[in-house]
């Protein structure tokens, strides 16, 4: 389990549990919890809708569409059940925040997928979970059993005539199936791939029904919203970028861990203030912004502030707020290569671009890195990686490419200096061992 | 569906709402590439081929996915989406061995074509491939993980096309595999389809795999031999030391009844014909032994003693036993011969279906048969009995498929769990034996309920599917043998109470269907006249015998009573097939005209080695009374068409072949079988002949002879035979008064997908399948889900 960290500048809100001891149905309780589903109960789905459409909540997930809007999608009358999906498959190197969630406030989770139910008059909610969290499914386990011996789940929840079920689900350790299409092939029992859209999942989505598909984060901000008010909530960021979000700032800094600021804080001071700088008197090269599906932005860059819309403007993302901070002893070329090692594990292998394109840069750059470049390979990585963009299945194939290209176009100079067979700069004990070219 | 206006490289069309762009492009003439889409399959998205240009979308998008929208502009080819598709190539190539001169897609590759079309052919990669060991799924199907381009193609058409559900894949990102349903093997109904449908060479055939280059071989289309259904094959021949060898079987440009669809033994057994047991020579018995003899010589002999047998008894001391697996024009010239030349009406053949009641039935209702185009086009279909999806493979990938793209409401009746239940709407199980109950029931006997109902079928389950079948229109019913006689009728008669009703009545094997419409009985002429009348036919041959012959039994009796005097076997194996008493023909004189010395020729005293229906031109006409061609690949040295031996006989009974076979006269086309030219060739003569106002010489061994006395005499038989000629399956129609049978005269051949009556047992292929069965404990059947 996590250390938690604070810093005076954070703002509380889907944090505001953490160390409580929140995982207790009765000390939830004392916190304010299961208020604001009841409020809900007595909103209608119209108005809830529109509450959570006009907080500014953008999707935690990667991709920062406007939640309330997404679940204005789903159309009112369907011959099948409507379903809400919790993504917690939480898998995007650099980010670790759901899991905090889940490890502190699992209750919170369980009512935003409630309150995201009664606004599309949904009965079903299940609530996916990365496989590799063993030890949080036992927690929100716990959670779905004292909900329901409590009657906020089941038949007739808090007496309100209304039934409402909730599940949870394993995953079996794949980063695609966050993807959401593949996430609910993968709930439905089936190979983890993507699914063909349109349809999307508001219309068809798992077992055919209209599905609310939202991240954990997302769904957690929700009652907070019910309890605070929209206006409330989008006041604590800048516009279209409502209340705050769960950084996961990581790397070379010296207060690591997962920091609660408002929407649209700084970038350079998230790393020079809340986390404490570079560690060991080091000096900042580029930064990760949003997981390692985004590209990256040199030290020259990072004044920069983190909502969706600005770094949309500096050429990156923020997608799901892991910051990734590396300091001047990193080499780009291994950073790049460990990225592609990523992307090659995880491509689920639908695709032409992303199966062949995933494997062949990480061929190309693990032969690179260990000093068996040629010139045109530094090209022929960016070929690749362009040829990749826009073309796949899935935005998998993109968040391969994305960083990659960054990384050729900012740090062209260090490929560079890994030609001709000299060692790599940043090795101390010189040339590295070449990789397996089979995984 | 209302048309929607969209523009496609500048031109203005438009399309039905709901259209696939990819569709919508082809139809305008425009070819987007695609390895992952084939038509009637799932969408999978997954190649990334088809990328195009939609006005106002930012990124490219794929044509196979996209559904054309109102006022949708698209561009199908620039410089991006060039390079896009290139990339994808060049992707694709990057752990492709490379092997194209030795692959068996060489020539035949999409992904060749791609890289010619792209110009991705030089490799940008320098690392190493990545490489898996072939490995044998089946003793027909081979996998090679390197060609495989992950198009799944093959998982589509195995699953949703076969519901077989063989093939799946297996890991993910580059590690991901196409995996056979039992580890290291397959367990499934080795159609082959997913070997056809491999746009490379990464499954390959046991049957074919190295042996030639696409380019090597003449492709001929022609019909398949061994079933009921009539699948259009293209066989892949080259020349040989013995005539001709078949190396390949599918269907090359898809067209015809059967589109995509072979079964194993379309695609395989085509290798009977080069089997190291047939017979090249006539035999004659000589001293008790079989012994090799001149033609001339078996001739002399046969037309020698059927002239003094006719001389001295007459006709009726001959028996005739046709072929179901001979052409329409050789078994209407058999039972000329019989009638005109013999003079008898001993004539008969291996009944598999009930074709003479079913005419009955139909009491002149042309219109009511369905085709196999119909089949897969039916808003609803019933079938009763059979066992489709092994007996007729075909129909059952019509029923399937017209039930998965259309819809089609499916009823099943059976006595077993039938694989085709799984599409059925409704499936009643049955007792063995009561479908004529149920045929009853139908009727509105509610007095059967009784003997129908079980644990599985419930009387309100047998009423409900009843009340269904009433408000159903353009019902197609499909029976098998288990309906005979007055049932049948009775069958017809409920069944014309569905608006558009259309029957289908199921016989077993390659021309069953043909050997019943020409008038292979003894008491019926062609068409399912009575011997009684046909005035026509009369007129025509200058008379025949009155009174109706002897069947397949009563010729047993009649030989061991000593009356037969002589047998005509022509293509049939009667003594396996009616577990005939070799000593009841001892005293007669039996002639056998086959390819292998099969259990008949143990009381043959001539055996003359025939061709087969690849070897040969003519027509067949299938189980729904489809008539297609057949066309010669080439012939084997030593054996002649069954025609020819029946011609070259009358002619040495001293009959003037002319009044046999009216050669010579105004016929415009030859079926190439008299050049002894490989078909298409001859067909293509002959209508460039024609073109140029010269009239075609016919021989006497040319069946279009025959086929053109058969348009003429034969009711049913009027298509046209210009459309006949080109290739296109023509759908005939069923006339005559017909008549009733004794219902045990037939006697189904309960093939199954690896069997193939007495001709399956001399292929190679459906003998490897049935050996490796054995050796492993087989699952009949792999769960849908
Ligand atoms: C390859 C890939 C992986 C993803 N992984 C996750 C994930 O682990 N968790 C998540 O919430 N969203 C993930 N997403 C985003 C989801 O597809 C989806 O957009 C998100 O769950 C929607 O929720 P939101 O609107 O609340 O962000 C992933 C997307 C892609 C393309
Ligand atoms: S881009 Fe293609 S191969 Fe990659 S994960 Fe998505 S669908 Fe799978
Ligand atoms: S041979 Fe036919 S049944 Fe067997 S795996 Fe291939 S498609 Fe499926
Ligand atoms: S084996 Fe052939 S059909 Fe099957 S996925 Fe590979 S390339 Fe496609
Ligand atoms: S279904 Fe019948 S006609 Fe078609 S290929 Fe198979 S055996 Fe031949
Ligand atoms: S044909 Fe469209 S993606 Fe393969």
């Amino acid at each position: 389990m996590a250390d938690l960290v604070s810093h005076p500048d954070e703002v509380k809100i889907v944090s505001k549990r953490f160390g409580q001891g929140a995982t207790d149905i009765d000390r939830y309780l004392e916190l304010d919890g299961y208020k604001a589903v009841q409020k809900a109960l007595g909103i209608g789905p119209d108005a809830l809708i529109n509450e959570v459409k006009n907080s500014g909540l953008r999707g935690r997930g990667g991709a920062g569409f406007n939640t309330g809007m997404k679940w204005s999608f789903v159309p009112k009358q369907s011959p099948r059940p409507k379903y809400v999906l919790c993504n917690g498959d939480e898998s995007e190197p650099g980010t670790c925040k759901d899991r905090l969630i889940f490890e502190h406030d699992p209750h919170s989770v369980i009512e935003g997928v409630v309150i995201a139910g009664l606004s599309v008059e949904s009965h079903v909610g299940y609530i996916y979970i990365r496989g590799e969290y063993r030890y949080l499914s036992n927690i929100m386990q716990k959670a779905i059993k004292d909900a329901y011996a409590r009657g906020f789940l089941g038949k007739n929840i808090f007496g309100s005539g209304y039934d409402f079920d909730v599940y949870w689900h394993g995953g079996a350790g794949a980063y695609e199936v966050g993807e959401e299409s593949a996430l609910m092939e993968s709930l439905e029992g089936k190979r983890g791939i993507p699914r063909i859209r349109p349809p999307f999942p508001a219309v068809v989505g798992l077992w055919g029904g209209p599905t609310i598909i939202n991240n954990a984060e997302t769904l957690a901000s929700v009652p907070h919203i019910i309890l605070g008010g929209a206006e409330w909530y989008a006041s604590l960021g800048p516009p279209r970028n409502g209340g705050t979000r769960l950084f996961c700032l990581s790397g070379h800094v010296a207060r690591p861990g997962v920091y609660e600021l408002p929407m649209g804080y700084n970038l350079k001071k998230m790393i020079y203030e809340v986390a404490g700088g570079i560690a060991d008197g080091r000096r900042l090269k580029a930064v990760v912004p949003g997981g390692a599906s985004t590209p990256c932005l040199t030290a020259e860059e990072v004044d920069v502030p983190m909502d969706f819309d600005s770094l949309m403007k500096a050429g990156s993302m923020l997608g799901s707020g892991g910051v990734v901070v590396l300091d001047d002893s990193t080499c780009m070329v291994k950073f790049a290569l460990r990225t592609m090692q990523f992307y090659q594990h995880e491509s689920c292998g639908w695709c032409i671009p992303c199966r062949e394109g995933t494997d062949w840069l990480k061929k190309t750059l693990a032969r690179f890195h260990a000093g068996e470049g040629v010139k045109k390979d530094i090209d022929n990585i960016q070929y690749l990686a362009e040829n990749m963009l826009g073309r796949t299945f899935c935005p998998l194939g993109d968040a391969a490419a994305m960083p990659t290209i960054a990384f050729i176009k900012k740090f062209r100079k260090e490929f560079e200096d890994h030609l001709e067979g000299r060692p790599c700069p940043f090795e101390k004990e010189g040339v590295v061992k070449q990789l397996p070219v089979f995984a | 569906m209302a048309d929607v206006n969209i523009t496609l490289d500048g031109k203005k069309l438009t399309a039905p709402a709901g259209t696939l762009l990819i569709e919508a492009c082809k139809n305008a003439g425009i070819e987007v590439p695609s390895f992952c889409y084939y038509p009637g399959f799932s969408l999978q998205g997954a190649c990334r081929m088809c990328l195009v240009k939609i006005e106002k979308v930012p990124k490219l998008q794929t044509a196979c996915t996209t559904v054309i929208g109102e006022g949708m502009i698209v561009t199908t080819d620039s410089p991006e989406i060039h390079q896009a598709r290139k990339s994808m190539v060049e992707l694709l190539l990057g752990n492709h061995p490379l092997d194209c001169p030795v692959c068996d897609a060489g020539g035949e590759c999409e992904l060749q074509d791609m890289t010619f079309a792209y110009g991705a052919a030089e490799s940008k990669y320098i690392d190493i491939k990545n490489h898996r060991e072939e490995q044998q799924w089946s003793p027909v199907v081979y996998f090679d993980r390197p060609r495989c381009i992950l198009c799944y193609r093959c998982v589509r058409v195995c699953g949703e096309g076969m519901d077989v559900w063989a093939l799946g894949i297996q890991n993910r990102g580059v590690a991901s595999v196409i995996a056979p349903n039992k580890e290291d093997h397959l367990e499934c109904e080795e159609c082959g389809m997913c070997i056809d449908i491999c746009p490379v060479g990464a499954l390959t055939s046991g049957a074919y795999r190295y042996k030639t280059r696409p380019w090597e071989m003449k492709h001929i289309d022609t019909t398949c031999t061994h079933c009921g259904d009539g699948c259009r094959t293209t066989l892949g021949v080259r020349r040989a030391d013995t005539g001709i060898e078949i190396v390949r079987g599918d269907n090359r440009d898809k067209s015809g009844i059967n589109g995509d669809f072979l079964c194993i033994k379309g695609r395989y057994a085509f290798d009977f014909v080069d089997n190291e047991q047939r017979i090249k020579q006539p035999l004659i018995r000589k001293d008790g032994r079989l012994t090799p003899s001149s033609w001339e010589e078996a001739f002399e002999l046969i037309g020698r003693r059927f002239a003094e047998i006719c001389g001295r008894e007459g006709g009726r001391a001959i028996g005739v036993i046709g072929s179901s697996k001979t052409s329409n024009e050789e078994n209407y010239l058999l039972q000329k011969f019989a009638r005109v030349v013999l003079g008898t009406n001993n004539i008969d053949h291996h009944r598999t279906g009930d074709f003479p009641a079913f005419a009955r039935a139909l009491a002149g209702k042309l219109d009511a048969t369905a085709s196999m185009r119909d089949v897969f086009k039916a808003p609803a279909m019933l079938v009763i009995g059979n066992d489709p999806t092994n007996q007729h493979p075909l129909l059952a990938w019509q029923i399937r498929n017209n039930v998965r793209l259309h819809r089609s409401r499916l009823y099943v009746i059976n006595s077993q769990p039938i694989k085709l239940r799984r599409q059925a709407t409704a499936f009643a199980h049955i007792p063995a034996g009561s479908e004529a109950k149920l045929v009853a029931l139908l009727a509105g006997d509610d007095s059967v309920l009784d003997v129908l109902v079980s644990e599985n079928t419930p009387r309100e389950a047998l009423l409900s599917l009843r009340d269904r079948l009433r408000g159903e229109q353009n019902l197609v019913i499909i029976f098998g043998a288990e309906l005979r006689g007055e049932e049948m009728a009775r069958l017809v008669k409920v069944g014309s109470a569905v608006s558009g009703a259309k029957f289908v009545c199921l016989g077993d094997y390659a021309n069953s269907r043909g050997a019943a419409d020409m008038g292979l009985y003894p008491d019926l002429l062609p068409g399912y006249l009575p011997v009684t009348q046909g005035k026509t036919f009369r007129e025509e041959w200058g008379g025949l015998p009155d009174a109706p012959g002897l069947t397949i039994p009563q010729m047993v009796d009649a030989a061991k009573a000593g009356q037969l005097k002589a047998l005509y076997v022509v293509g049939a194996n009667p003594v396996a097939r009616f577990n005939i008493d070799p000593f009841a023909f001892a005293k007669s004189f039996v002639v056998m005209q086959d390819m292998f010395l099969t259990e008949t020729a143990l009381i043959a005293d001539v055996v003359l080695p025939g061709a087969n229906a690849y070897e040969k031109s003519g027509t067949f006409t299938n189980t729904c009374g489809d008539l297609q061609l057949l066309r010669k690949a080439g012939e084997v040295t030593g054996t002649k068409p069954d025609f020819e031996i029946i011609v070259r006989i009358a002619e040495r009974m001293g009959f003037d072949v002319r009044k046999l076979v009216p050669f010579g006269g105004g016929m415009w086309a030859d079926m190439g079988q008299s050049r002894g030219a490989q078909s298409g060739e001859a067909d293509r003569h002959s209508v460039w002949l024609e073109a140029h106002g010269l009239e075609t010489k016919l021989s006497p061994f040319d069946p279009m002879a025959i086929l053109d006395e058969i348009q003429r005499l034969v009711p049913g038989y009027h298509v046209s035979r210009r459309t006949l000629l080109s290739g296109t399956d023509q759908h005939t129609r069923i006339g005559g008064p017909g008549i009733l049978h004794n219902p045990e005269l037939i006697v189904p051949a309960n093939d199954d997908l690896f069997t193939s009556g007495t001709l399956g047992r001399y292929s190679r292929a459906l003998n490897s399948v049935l050996e490796n069965q054995r050796r492993k404990p087989v699952e009949t059947e792999v769960a849908a889900d």
